[in-house]
Formats: C-alpha cells, sequence, structure tokens
C-alpha cells in the first residue's frame, strides 16, 4: 500500500518545497536589507504585469523547457545528466553551422533543419559519457561533467579560430542569414494598432518547447521505448529480466536526453542573437536540472516550472535593474528549489507520510 | 627553455597545484567515507569569499582563514544533513551547494562591499604572505640545488606547506590508524562497521567535517594567498579539476598528490604560453584548458588502469531491521 496518496506525491511534496525555498529566499533578501514582499511585486510587475514582460519570461521559459525535458528523460532511465550545459554549447554549434553554411529559402525550412542540427549535434555529444556508462559503467555524472568543461573549451576553440568573421573582435560567428530569422512573439501578435511583446526576444521555438513536451510525454508513456525506459529506471534487474538491453535503454535515453538539450540553442541562437556566441546557454543547461526536480520529470510540470523559473529570470533581471538586489538571488532560489526538492526530498516526505499514515489509521 | 624559465612554470605549478590538492584531499576523505561530493567547487568558493571579506574587514588573514573553514564546513553540514541523515541524492545535493555558494558570495559581497561582487583588495597583514625557508642564503651560491630550493621550495606561503603536508598524513590517517581504516570501511561495506558496533553515521559526518576543513583551507589560499581578494567566481571549475585529480589518482593520497600537480603542471603552462608550437602543429591554448577533464574521461573510460570507486559510494545508509 502507498503510504501516500498520488496527488500528494505529485503536487503537495514539491509544493512545500518550494514554500521552503521561497521562505528561505525571503529571509536571504531580508538579510541584504531589502524588503522582500517589494522585491516580489517588482518581480510580478517586470515578469508579468506587461506583454513585454511576459515576452522575457516566456523566452527564458523556452530554454528550460528544453532543458528540463532533457534532465527529466535521463532521470526516467535513472540517469543523472548533468550535462545539459555542455549538450546546449554544441547543440548552439549545430545551429550555427546549419544556419551559415545552407542556404535556407525560407524560415521554417531553416527551422527544421537547424533543429535536426542542434538535436544531432547535443545527442553525439551525450553519446560518449553515455557509451562509457554502458558498456564501461563510467560514472556519467562525472563524464558528462567533464564535457561540459571539454564542450566549453572546444567551442571556444572554434569561435576564436575557426568560425570568428575576419577583423572581429568578440568570440562570436558572422550574423545568420537574413533567411533564417525566426519570426518574434512581437512579429506574430501585433496588430497594426498596438504593438504586444514589443522587443521581447520571445520567438517560435517557444511553441517547438511545448511540442516537445507532448512528444515527450507520448514517448515516456505511450511507446514501447518509454516503457523500457521506465522500467530500466524502476528496476535494472527486472528489466534485464524482461529482455531489455542496458546498453541499449543508456545510449537511447542520452541521446534523447542531449538532444534535447541542444534544442535549446535553437532559441538563443537562431531565435535571440542570430549568431552563435561563447555564453549563448547563459546557465540553462543547469537549471534544467531545478525544472526536472520540481516538474517530478513530467512533462506538464516542467512546462510549469519552467513557467515559474522563466519567471524568476525576468523579475531577478527587473530586481538588479531597479534595487541593489544582484541576479545572482535567483541562483539562490535555483539552488534552494534543487535542495529542497531533490537532496532534502525526504525531509518534506517524511512528515508528510507520517501525517496521510496518521490520518488514515483514525479513519 | 632556459633553467630560469622552466624554475619560474614550476614554481607556478606549485602555486596552482596547492588548492587542487587541497581540495582533491578533502574529496577523498568524503568519497573514502561513501559520500560522493561534486560540491567541492561551492565549499571552496564560499570559503574563499568568506576568508577574504574577513579578512578584509579585520585586517588579519588567520581571521580570514578561520572563517573560511567555517563557511566550508557549514555547507559540508548541509551536505550531510542531505546526503546522510535524510538520505537524500548525494550528488543533487553538491549541485545544489555549487549553486547556493554561487549565488550567495555574489549576494552578499554585494552588499557588503558594494564593489559588483568582489571584495576590497587585500593588502599587508591581510594576506597570507611567502615566507623564506631556513638557509636560503646558505645555499644561494651552490648552482641548481640554490636557484631551485630558493624559488622553488622556499618562499610559498604557510598554505602551501600545509597542503603538501597534508599528503604524508592523510596516508598515515588512512593505513595506519584505528580510524583510516574504519574511515575505508565504512565507504566499502558500512554494513560490517555497523556490524562491528561503530556509528556509521558518525564516521561519515566526520569525513565530511574533514572535508569542509580542507576545502575551507584551499578556498582561503585562492583568496588570501594565490590572490588578494575575491572575486566573482573564483575558482573557476577548480572544484571540478580537483574531483578529476581524486578519480584519476584512484581516490589514493600520494597518487592524489601527482595527478595535482600534474593538472597545476597545465594551468601553469596554459596560463604562461598561450599556444604552443611544437612545429609540425600548433597546440591551442584551449586544449590544455581541456586536457584535465579529457585525461579523466579517459581514465574513468578503463582504458588506461580502471577507476574503481568505493563500493558502497553515493548509496545511503539504511540500517537493516
Amino acid at each position: 500500500m502507498d503510504k501516500m496518496p498520488g496527488w500528494a506525491d505529485a503536487v503537495l511534496v514539491p509544493l512545500i518545497s518550494l514554500l521552503l525555498a521561497a521562505i528561505l529566499s525571503a529571509l536571504v533578501i531580508i538579510g541584504i536589507g531589502e524588503d522582500p514582499i517589494a522585491a516580489f511585486k517588482l518581480m510580478v510587475d517586470g515578469a508579468l504585469m506587461r506583454s513585454s514582460g511576459w515576452g522575457y519570461t516566456l523566452y527564458y521559459a523556452t530554454n528550460f523547457i528544453f532543458t528540463g525535458l532533457a534532465v527529466a528523460v535521463a532521470f526516467h532511465a535513472r540517469l543523472f545528466n548533468i550535462g545539459g550545459e555542455g549538450q546546449a554549447m554544441i547543440g548552439g554549434l549545430g545551429v550555427a553551422l546549419a544556419c551559415l553554411y545552407i542556404p535556407w529559402p525560407n524560415w521554417y525550412v531553416a527551422l527544421v533543419g537547424a533543429t535536426v542540427s542542434a538535436a544531432i549535434f547535443g545527442a553525439l555529444w551525450a553519446l560518449i559519457p553515455a557509451y562509457l556508462q554502458a558498456k564501461r559503467g563510467s560514472h556519467i555524472v562525472i563524464t558528462t561533467i567533464m564535457f561540459n568543461f571539454i564542450a566549453a573549451a572546444l567551442l571556444n576553440y572554434v569561435l576564436v579560430n575557426l568560425l570568428r568573421p575576419q577583423g572581429a573582435m568578440d568570440p562570436a560567428t558572422a550574423r545568420f542569414p537574413e533567411a533564417t530569422q525566426l519570426p518574434t512573439f512581437q512579429d506574430m501578435f501585433s496588430t497594426a494598432e498596438t504593438a504586444m511583446f514589443r522587443g521581447a526576444p520571445a520567438n517560435v521555438t517557444f511553441f517547438l518547447a511545448i511540442a516537445m513536451c507532448l512528444v515527450v510525454w507520448l514517448l515516456i508513456w505511450r511507446t514501447k521505448l518509454g516503457y523500457e525506459i521506465r522500467a530500466f529506471g524502476q528496476s535494472e534487474s527486472a528489466a534485464k529480466y524482461a529482455g531489455i538491453s542496458p546498453v541499449k535503454i543508456t545510449v537511447v535515453a542520452m541521446l534523447i536526453s542531449g538532444g534535447l538539450a541542444g534544442m535549446m540553442a535553437l532559441n538563443t541562437t537562431m531565435g535571440e542573437a542570430e549568431r552563435l556566441v561563447m555564453n549563448a546557454t547563459e546557465g540553462a543547461g543547469f537549471i534544467g536540472i531545478a525544472v526536472a526536480l520540481m516538474g517530478r520529470s513530467h512533462p506538464l510540470g516542467v512546462l510549469l516550472a519552467a513557467l515559474l523559473f522563466g519567471f524568476l529570470y525576468q523579475g531577478g533581471a527587473e530586481l538588479a535593474l531597479w534595487t541593489n538586489i544582484p541576479r545572482e538571488l535567483i541562483v539562490v532560489i535555483q539552488a534552494l528549489v534543487i535542495l529542497f526538492t531533490g537532496a532534502l526530498d525526504n525531509m518534506v516526505r517524511m512528515p508528510l507520510e507520517k501525517l496521510f499514515l496518521a490520518s488514515r489509521r483514525k479513519a | 627553455m632556459d633553467f630560469a624559465t622552466l624554475l619560474q612554470v614550476l614554481d607556478s605549478t606549485v602555486r596552482l597545484a596547492t588548492p587542487l590538492l587541497l581540495a582533491c584531499l578533502a574529496g577523498l576523505y568524503s568519497e573514502r567515507a561513501g559520500i560522493f561530493d561534486i560540491g567541492l567547487e561551492g565549499k571552496m568558493l564560499a570559503a574563499a569569499f568568506f576568508s577574504a571579506a574577513i579578512a578584509a574587514i579585520t585586517g588579519d588573514v588567520w581571521m580570514g582563514l578561520g572563517a573560511g573553514i567555517l563557511a566550508s564546513l557549514a555547507l559540508s553540514v548541509l551536505h550531510g544533513l542531505a546526503s546522510i541523515t535524510f538520505r537524500g541524492n548525494q550528488l543533487i545535493s553538491g549541485v545544489a551547494i555549487n549553486f547556493l555558494a554561487a549565488g550567495l558570495t555574489v549576494l552578499i559581497a554585494q552588499d557588503w562591499f558594494s564593489q559588483g561582487g568582489r571584495t576590497s583588495s587585500l593588502i599587508g597583514e591581510g594576506r597570507f604572505e611567502g615566507i623564506t625557508l631556513p638557509g636560503v642564503e646558505a645555499v644561494a651560491g651552490i648552482p641548481l640545488i640554490g636557484p631551485i630550493y630558493g624559488e622553488l621550495i622556499s618562499g610559498h606561503s604557510i598554505l602551501v606547506y600545509v597542503a603538501f603536508a597534508m599528503v604524508p598524513l592523510t596516508w598515515w590517517l588512512l593505513y595506519r590508524t584505528r580510524f583510516g581504516l574504519r574511515l575505508r570501511a565504512v565507504g566499502e561495506a558500512p554494513e560490517a562497521v555497523d556490524t562491528a558496533g561503530i556509528s556509521v553515521v558518525g564516521l561519515r559526518y566526520i569525513a565530511v567535517g574533514i572535508c569542509g576543513v580542507l576545502c575551507g583551507i584551499a578556498g582561503a589560499y585562492l583568496a588570501t594567498a594565490l590572490q588578494a581578494g575575491f572575486v566573482k567566481d573564483m575558482t573557476a571549475g577548480r572544484g571540478f579539476i580537483a574531483l578529476a585529480a581524486l578519480i584519476f589518482a584512484k581516490w589514493r593520497p600520494w597518487y592524489a598528490l601527482y595527478a595535482c600537480l600534474l593538472f597545476g603542471l597545465l594551468q601553469a603552462v596554459a596560463l604562461r604560453y598561450q599556444n604552443i608550437d611544437l612545429g609540425a602543429f600548433v597546440v591551442p591554448v584551449q586544449f590544455m584548458d581541456a586536457l584535465p577533464y579529457i585525461l579523466t574521461v579517459v581514465i574513468l573510460a578503463g582504458f588506461v588502469g580502471k577507476a574503481i570507486p568505493p563500493r558502497a559510494g553515493g548509496e545511503p545508509y539504511v540500517k537493516e531491521r
């Protein structure tokens, strides 16, 4: 018998964890001499009360949906892919190469091509750690961390020595051709009278991210492969007895995970900067960990958690602009969310389980 | 390359290897006791900030060192709570600690110093200065030995000597004392330790505590000896290089020394020469940066001697009933 009903596990535990993280964050804000309620109001104001604020919130959320899904898929196979950052960097390289060297007729064909390229590049960057985990038992957490650093060095080399246009100083590629520029929300939703989402970077990749939520949900819960991934994640030995190959599942799950992480680069590289810069990932690969943990590795949960973090990111930028609170507050909140929903999960869960057991005994 | 240049490169190797070595040994205690620690980076960063901040405020570097160790210890306790008491995922806890340190240090630095996430520069008593070992002048005239002793061995800050002394001390503690045997056992077979009537939880907390102290010294060294003050993200991945060195050393103290010296040398060379021209081809500086990580992956892959972590590493211990 389950100790807790399913809804409590899926909703109550993350919510309490979030509440704890929020309380501690408020204490941090008080600690540096600012007013947490005023800060929260400012965040809501900047991120949600104007359409341009939403444009930024959804832009950040797009990144986090991709990386959150990437971590979530790996979690289902009980693999901790901490390498989303590196996979996204290399995915960005895939986007840049596709946009720069293939003459695309228009943006939607270009988007399809760049998506495939980003996914392949990201997946390939996850392939070696996956293979080493599956075949040689090298711990995937360590190898993916190492691959993040290797990716950063590789990207640095490629940008500085190979892709930088002649005479340019900053390590970045040339601007992508006109035909590959994606429509932003401003282009899509503004009417002649009212400009919506003015200047905001949110673009059509947001809908691609939503579509990927659906695809991942179908994959995990409605396909044979998804069943095998979940079975492997629940019990490796049971999966083996059922004829599921651990090597295959490890590699395939990591390829999907790396592909999703790589696709994140579409949003920042093709959608926003329109060229590949050094720090195109903006740390989103790591936020994916918090998003996946909070979203309980469910696509819907990932979507909601990504929206929350999008709000935090945009709100945090507003705070940095108007108050003495630096953007790093968001890193602290992110850390607290990871801590409570991931590492200290039992601290929240154990008392709740006791509570439910006690109430059931009474009934 | 002449002798003087070689000495300079080796000298900076020693300086750069020191924080790696301290963090690597820190990880060694923790992981030998069965607690994975990818939060070395965060603990070092927190220690770097608090040591620089307190040293800047009080003007006393020893107070700074103490504050750094305390900050690192606090994060260690958090890691212990999450991974020992509440049996959470040790890796996720480590990730959280890294972010917590990255965010909080800048937040507090901005509040205390208002210099864009850095501390004010340390001067005079606020820094660890190099100490001249006895006899430098006596051997100065001797060729080879004179410069090696005078420049390479003498003239470092006290923390460098502490770090190098920790290697034989760690070896002795792990392999020649009862505590060391128990510590290693708790990372391999905690149930056996428990059966013998020794507290698994207690031993693991001690190990995590030692890890915190050593990371604290490593961080303090970065901010108060290697550099003069804290800047945002100043650990710059050193915690992860230390982790790589630990795997490279296969969780053994003497090999940890060699691995850290190797990685320190790579950093020193990358710092001094941007791109290395080998005639036939040029080794780009980015390759030097990535080399420790590449080497670690190769070692982890087991193609050159297999790295086998402590058997109970990463697994929370649940008492049998």
